[in-house]
This record gives C-alpha cells, structure tokens and sequence, in this order.
C-alpha cells in the first residue's frame, strides 16, 4: 500500500473532495470513507431518509455470447439460467476445492448478461471469465461507466422524481432509463438492507447526476464507513473478510444461493466438495453474533466456547449504529452454530460473553411489488 | 494546576500528585463517534507509555496511552453509559482516569496547550 502515484480516482473525486470526504485508498482507489457528518450520522440518515454512495470502484462487465446465460454456470454455482431478461441474482465464483473467489450480481439482459464484480476481485474474476468463457462468450469491461448507490426508504420517492418508472421496479430487477435525459442502467438493489437503487451511468455524466440528486432534501452523500455498518447489520457478507476462498458456500450459510437444479447437475467448479458438504454438514459455519454490552469486537477477534477453548474467529465486528449494539458475524463449529447458542468473544485478552444471533440484526426492508 | 499534552493526543491534567488524563478535542474530532470505552482498573500500576484506555468508535479502536507514570486512583465510570462525552467535552466531562503520579517531572518534555496547538496545525 505504499505506491499512492498508483491511486486511481472515480468520477466524483471532485465532488468527494467539495463536500468534504475523508479520502482513504481503497481496493486501489482514493474513496471517501465518510463526510463531515461521520459514520453515526450517515448511516442513521440512510436508514431513515436516503443515502448516496460512489460505488464505481466495482467492476462493472458485460458477457456476451450465444447462451451466456448456460456459459457463466460453467464458473459459478447460480441459477442464471431460470433468470428472465431484466432479472439479477447473487452468485459467486468458486474454485476447484469449491473455496469462494468472489462473489457477485449477475443480470441477465435481452442479449447478454451485466455483471457486477468486488473491485478488489475485478482483475481475477475478468482474467476467470476471458479463460473460462473463450470460444462461448466475450467480456467486456466498461470502463467508462460510474455506479452509484441510492439507497434508504427515500430512495423511491427521490428516483422517482428523476424517472416514475423505477417505483414499479421490485427488488433484484434491472431496467434501462433515462435519468436527466443520460441512459442509466438502473437496478432495484444494493448492500444496505434497505430498499434502493444501484444506477450505472456514464463517466462524464456522473457528477451531473449526482449534484442533482444530493440536491433533493432527502438525500445526503454517505462515505464506505457507514456502507460497511450498514451492510454488517443487514448481515451481507463482504468478501475478502467474511468469505475468502477458503471458505465455501456451505460453510459461509449461501447455500440459498446454489438452485436444486445446480445441485444436481453438479457442473460447476468444487461441485464435488460443495456437494459433500452439504450432505454431511460443514466443519464450521459463518453466524451472526451479538457481542454482550457495549464493547465491539473487531475482525480476528478470536471466539472460544463456553469452556474457553478457541474454536473460531470474527470475520467483520463493529457498532451498529442502529441497533445501538456491537454487532459481528464470524465462524463456529457448526455445534454452536444454532441462534442462542452461548459463545465468548476474547476482546483484548478478557473472555466477553456473547450469543450467535439470527441475520439479518435489521430487518431488510427490500420492495418486492404490490 | 498544569495541563500538557502528548503526541498521541493524550491530555494530561496534574493537580497535587493527581494527575487526570484523557484525549484531546483534536482526538475526539479525528475518531468521530465514540461508542465505547474501555478504561483501566482502579489499583493498576501504569508506566509511562503503556496502554491506560481503548476508545472504540464506530469503524476502529484506537489506544490511548498513559502520558506519564502512576498508579490508578479512580476511572471515569460514566464513560459506560455515555460514550459520547468523549466527543461532547473530550477535555471535560469525558476524561478517561486518574493517577496517582510519583514523580511530577516526568510532565516537564510534555507540549503545553500552545506548543500542541502547533503541533496539531502542523500535521494537517
């Protein structure tokens, strides 16, 4: 981390720098981490309002081919078949020991499939794709656009002053709009837990759109602190901490995300672990965990049972500025990886009592249609 | 009563032979919300430099660090209800311990309230 001439910029540095953004590298990119109003604040305001947040640090990638749909199952364990055209779905990407690589939103478009990468992944996963897709699809990185977040029970209300069309959108569909006449790749979707929108945009348009959007009452700019807090209490896993590729689906609780159909065409990479996991239940299993008082446990905090010994580690802990309350998630051995079980959290050498928990800690309120 | 600070943002507050210590407004200002902290036990033996405090906001802990030498005579035990005096008046009501100090001098190559002025514009 000590090459800052190799710091890149999105197209709302300027705009970060104005509203006075604590700029932090990130992923290898100068990111705000938060605003003037700070963590608390900002996450409290997205929870009740809207929040804006620049997310185009992300890899934003286009895969197309004859059946990219049937291609991408090839690297990933997702039903992208059973997708519609202007459907999206979470999925990863999985080594041959069935280990997590990234994990990822596929779109499925009339004629190809938009899909949306962790920036720290971006080079990896585009590298898996050319290799894993040559001869069946193409890949293509689109440079040019920004991606940025609305998101809060707001979110409706304020996109849709820009275009009415996005409050008929249920959660995890994509639609093309207009949005101050620039076409937009719009989703009903995001990390936060809330309802919201995450909007693809061109470069050059994207500090004129965004101007007018924190113009709104409701919305304020909301910097990766307050996205990191936001997304642990909605229970959304980041990778890198809380899956790596040494963890698998089973073992990180994502089974949801692999379709029966998946299951038993097992023709994905480490389908074969994957599957025996699953049938004989993994070793360790990735919990929500709701530390006692009022002290935080912070990732590697180690977890011991209630005998003391060490049988695992937290993946992602802070306060939750909604709950009030430290929140974390972590692994366990799966015999104690039922909500209530009793666990201690060793914070700074002393033993602190905590429970595994049920995640979300804060309800999703994702908007599904009338 | 003379008042110094480190250059960890540490205050340090001596009256007699009790010296209060606590993070400057500078700290408080850089950490942003404090949502808890873990201050030492009464009776413990500090030296100089060792950590006295964790202060935890909302992304990170940070340490906070015994200016000077001394044995711990009383913590502040509203800190655990209300962290958040620690950024209402950081170098108040939101004061971390105090100790008893043995040997007074140990203040004398800490900055006073002018020279961490200084300091503090110069790592802006």
């Amino acid at each position: 981390m000590s090459e800052p001439q190799q710091t890149m910029r999105t197209a709302l540095y300027d705009l970060h720098l104005e509203l006075g953004g604590k700029m932090v590298p990130f992923a290898g990119y100068d990111m705000p981490v938060q605003y003037p109003a700070g963590i608390m604040k900002e996450h409290l305001h997205t929870r009740e309002a809207a929040g804006l947040f620049d997310v185009s640090h992300m890899g934003q990638v286009v895969i197309k081919g004859a059946d990219p749909a049937k291609s991408i199952e090839k690297l990933v364990p997702g039903d992208i078949q059973s997708l519609e055209a202007g459907q999206m779905r979470y999925s990863f990407l999985t080594n041959e020991s069935g280990g997590i690589l990234d994990d990822l939103i596929v779109t499925r478009r009339e004629n190809d499939l938009f899909v949306v990468v962790n920036a720290a992944c971006k080079e990896q996963d585009i590298d898996i794709f050319k290799a894993g897709l040559a001869g069946a699809a193409t890949v293509e990185v689109l440079e040019d656009r920004s991606l940025v977040a609305l998101q809060g029970p707001k979110a409706a209300t304020v996109l849709a002053r820009f275009n009415v069309t996005v409050t008929t959108m249920p959660f995890m569909t994509y639609q093309e709009l207009e949005i101050l006449g620039v076409p937009c790749f719009v989703t009903r979707s995001g990390y936060t837990g809330e309802d919201g929108y995450e909007i693809s945009m061109p470069s050059d348009k994207a500090d004129m759109i965004c101007r007018k959007m924190l113009a709104e009452d409701e919305v304020e700019a909301i910097g990766l602190g307050a996205r990191d807090s936001l997304r642990l209490e909605a229970g959304l896993c980041l990778y890198g901490h809380d899956l790596t590729e040494k963890t698998t689906p089973v073992q990180g609780s994502l089974l949801w995300a692999i379709a029966k159909r998946r299951r038993e065409e097992a023709n994905f990479p480490g389908a074969d672990v994957i599957l025996r996991e699953i049938a004989e239940k993994p070793t360790v299993k990735r919990v929500g965990i709701l530390p006692e008082g009022r002290a935080p446990a912070r990732e590697h905090t180690e977890i011991a049972d209630m005998d003391g010994n060490i049988v695992g580690e937290v993946t992602s802990g802070g306060f939750g500025p909604t709950l009030q309350a430290p929140v974390a998630m972590g692994y366990v051995p799966f015999a104690l990886s039922t909500p209530g079980t009793e666990i201690q959290l060793m914070v700074r050498g002393k033993a602190r009592p905590a429970k595994v928990a049920k995640m979300p800690f804060v309800e999703q309120r994702y908007y599904r249609g009338e | 009563m003379t008042k110094k600070y480190t250059e960890d943002h540490e205050w340090i507050s001596l009256d007699g032979d009790i010296a209060t210590v606590g993070i400057s407004n500078y700290a408080q200002e850089q950490l942003g919300d404090v949502v808890f902290v873990e201050v030492p036990e009464v009776g413990a033996d500090m030296g100089k430099g060792d950590e006295l405090a964790v202060v935890e906001s909302v992304k990170a802990a940070s340490e906070v660090y015994a200016p000077v030498a001394g044995e711990i005579t009383e913590v502040n035990g509203e800190l655990e209800d209300n962290p958040s005096m620690v950024n209402d008046d950081s170098e108040g009501t939101g004061w971390f311990a105090k100790l008893k100090v043995s040997d007074a001098s140990q203040l004398d190559d800490l900055m006073d309230e002018a020279a961490y002025q200084d300091y503090v514009k110069g790592l802006a």
